[in-house]
């Protein structure tokens, strides 16, 4: 492992040191900085197109009846605003804070490898290029909605399916390519002394991610395969009529997005991890049994898919099977919650907005977690199932789980990128908008949902109306902040107040020994690594 | 950098691995709903062999009768009765009908499966058009015969049966050549998918 380490401060050596001028610079770039940044900026683009799309059906939802949009075109929203949000904003945003951190937190001077870097992030714009380009061809884009059941995708599905396939070809492909890089750079760029259990958690928590990708990704690639063939190629691998199943579409997708809810989650764990102790000036309560956790839920994770089909039939023994499982997963993630609480107990706290953002995210993940229980009790499902009550788990941890953990990374880690500091009133106010936001938006869901309104659907029962409205409300609320938050990350870096090299008073980890701005080459010389300087 | 390739090469074999196992999960899951009547699924011809075979007179199981046909499907398709009483171990011969009202020749196909689960390995079809294609010229009516035997190990608690069929318009997945392995409908007539 030295070895490769000191290659590569060798082969550093020969890089001119400076980055290219102009919109080469971003096109042929290697650097993992500037990479970060592009995904950073590419999944904030995603976010804001996909909330718009959000934003038209909560604007059809506002009241019942049809005002806005026609039942075709509303399927299209939810479906590609559901699909965007995935694969377009959280994952790549979370790819895009992998490359910015793990270099600078193993004492590396780059990632492993920077043209294949380069590569999985420019198929992106390609990828989702081509899935809105759809909107726009006759007969329309995907309204099937994220899960893409066959044979709705496939027999039923508007001609455009056929580019929905090769973009998700391609977003894998790009994931995979990010996946292999960033367990290449872990694996064999470790500064010497950083031994794996003196990773930070969020290099913990990506390593163990990647490795789902890597998992999962190519079953994805496969499923949606499948459905080309079945498409254009007369196969019947989904339709009953040739002797396939639909059911096994249900069982090969849910086989990829149980694991891909978890990648969704496992890097905010990490990010947690590492800001809670820095406002608590405490070190992580129970490092160990915090990397076991996120191990165990990543096993896990590959037991419990068939618990979003609990309503297609299955022998008893396989719906207590899942059950159970599914229910196990509360432990190691009751693990962490305690993990996070216990570091925060006599800790001498402050509230600066990275902070905010990660206690509601304690708080708010657990209601997802709890809701994602009761979803759990199989018979119970039988009645939560494709109701709103499903909406608002999967939103619990989706949007003030991953989404925030994200924003708080990027307020924490922001000044050390840019050497600038943001606007700390400012970034309140955009915590109390957004935390009022995504409650008022999402918390009526549960209600809505355990009354029986059905989920994905233009119109409902006017016994739903007084819900609806304030779901509707709380959406714009919370999609206007994001456009606040855009405000404040541009007037950082254009005029934020200059950042120290620690910038946070207790922050730990070898990110925080670089000067602010980050240099552009992390550390050209790998550091010693000691265990106080390791991770917080 | 050998080091990252090699890492690289490792990790690559775990994506084709896995990619695999993604297409490994089409037999696999066949196997699975063979071995324990997923889905309800049920076999294909059933031959009787007199060593074994036994009429449980003590019992009467209820088999009701289920006919749909899939979207988009004209035909009308329904059988002779709602349901028949039999004892197990015993055939019993029943008539499905099928009509063809549009102007058009047309093939159909039958997919059938039991309910409860349970009872799917114990429901024995000697003969049956889910078997076959049916081709039926416009406006013509066709009957289509059905014999079957419910097994004499039916557990004791399982009293009635259902037997659902949907009707599938198959002409134009008949009359394009298929490619791959589970595409041609008549390998899947000759064997079965979860023939036991
Ligand atoms: C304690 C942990 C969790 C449990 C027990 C749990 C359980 C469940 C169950 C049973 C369902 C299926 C509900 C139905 O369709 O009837 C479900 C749906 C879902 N969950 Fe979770 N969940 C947990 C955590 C998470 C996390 C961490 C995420 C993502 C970050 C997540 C994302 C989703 C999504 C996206 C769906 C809906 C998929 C769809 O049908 O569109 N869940 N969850
Ligand atoms: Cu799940």
């Amino acid at each position: 492992m030295s070895d490769a380490v000191q290659d590569y401060a060798h082969e550093v050596v020969h890089e001119d040191h400076g980055p290219a001028k102009g919109l080469r610079r971003w096109l042929f770039t290697t650097n993992h900085k500037d990479i970060g940044t592009l995904y950073l900026w590419f999944s904030f683009l995603m976010l804001l197109i996909g909330g718009s799309m959000a934003l038209v059906v909560r604007a059809e939802l506002f009241q019942p009846g049809l005002q806005f949009v026609d039942p075709q075109f509303f399927n299209q929203m939810t479906t590609n605003h559901g699909l965007i949000m995935v694969f377009g904003a959280i994952m790549p945003a979370f790819v895009g804070l992998a490359n910015w951190l793990l270099p600078m937190m193993l004492g590396a001077p780059d990632m492993a490898l920077p043209r294949m870097n380069n590569l999985s992030f420019w198929i992106l714009p390609f990828a989702f290029g081509l899935l809105i380009s759809t909107l726009f061809m006759e007969g329309g884009g995907p309204n099937f909605g994220w899960t893409f059941y066959a044979p709705l995708s496939t027999t039923y599905a508007p001609d455009s399916v056929t580019f929905f396939i090769f973009g998700v070809h391609m977003m894998g492909a790009s994931s995979i390519m990010g996946s292999i890089n960033i367990i290449a750079t872990i694996l064999n760029m470790r500064a010497p002394g950083m031994t794996l259990m003196r990773m930070p958690l969020f290099v913990w928590t990506w390593l163990i991610t990647a490795y789902l990708l890597l998992a999962v990704m190519p079953v994805l690639a496969g499923a949606v395969t499948m459905m080309l063939f079945d498409i254009h190629f007369g196969t019947s691998f989904f339709s009953a009529a040739g002797g396939g199943d639909p059911v096994l579409f249900q069982h090969i997708f849910w086989f990829f997005g149980h694991p891909e809810v978890y990648i969704m989650i496992l890097p905010a764990f990490g990010i947690v991890s590492q800001i809670i102790p820095t406002f608590c000036r405490k070190p992580l309560f129970g490092y160990d049994s915090m990397v076991y956790a996120v191990a165990s839920i990543a096993f896990l994770s590959f037991i419990v898919w068939a618990h979003h089909m609990f309503t297609v039939g299955m022998p008893l023994a396989g719906q207590l099977f899942f059950m159970y499982s599914t229910m196990l997963i509360a432990v190691p993630t009751g693990v962490k919650v305690f993990n996070w609480v216990s570091t925060m107990w006599r800790g001498s706290m402050t509230f600066e907005t990275p902070m905010l953002f990660a206690i509601a995210f304690v708080v708010l993940f657990s209601i997802g977690g709890f809701s994602g229980l009761m979803l759990a009790i199989t018979p119970a499902d039988y009645q939560y199932h494709d109701t709103y009550f499903v909406v608002a788990h999967f939103h619990y941890v989706l949007v003030p789980g991953s989404l925030f953990s994200i924003i708080a990374a990027v307020y924490y880690w922001l000044p050390k990128w840019c050497g600038k500091m943001y606007d700390e009133g400012l970034g309140k106010l955009h915590f109390w908008l957004s935390f009022v936001g995504v409650n008022v938006t999402f918390f009526p869901q549960h209600f809505s949902g355990l009354a029986g309104m059905p989920r994905r659907i233009p119109d409902y029962a006017l016994q739903f109306a007084d819900f609806n409205m304030l779901s509707s409300i709380g959406a714009y609320v919370f999609g206007f902040s994001q456009v606040l938050f855009l405000y404040i990350v541009i007037k950082t870096i254009k005029s934020g107040e200059p950042a120290t090299g620690r910038v946070w008073e207790a922050a730990h980890g070898l990110e925080w020994t670089l000067a602010s701005p980050a240099p552009y080459h992390s550390f050209t010389h790998p550091p010693k690594v000691v265990l106080a300087e390791a991770h917080s | 950098m050998p080091a990252h390739g090699k890492t690289a090469a490792k990790l690559m074999l775990i994506v084709v691995g896995m990619f695999g196992f993604g297409f490994a999960l089409v037999p696999l899951y066949d196997l699975l709903c063979e071995v324990t009547g997923l889905g309800g699924r049920t076999g294909g011809q059933y031959v009787i062999d007199p060593a074994t075979h036994t009429v449980d007179k003590t019992r009467l199981v209820r088999v009701n009768f289920i006919t749909n046909t899939n979207a988009g499907m004209p035909w009308a398709f329904w059988s002779e009765k709602g349901g028949v009483r039999v004892h197990p171990g015993q055939p019993k011969f029943v008539k499905f009908f099928v009509r063809n009202p549009t102007d058009r020749v047309m093939i159909g196909k039958a997919v059938p499966s039991v309910a409860p689960m349970r009872a799917s390995g114990f429901f024995h079809k000697t003969e049956c058009f889910c078997f076959e294609h049916q081709m039926l010229q416009p406006g013509e009516t066709l009957e289509l015969p059905m014999r079957f035997i419910v097994d004499s190990q039916l557990p004791k608690n399982i009293d009635s049966i259902h037997l659902s069929y949907t009707l599938f318009d198959v002409t134009e997945i008949a009359a394009s050549a298929p490619v791959g392995a589970q595409a041609s409908p008549v390998e899947a007539d000759a064997k079965p998918i979860g023939a036991d």
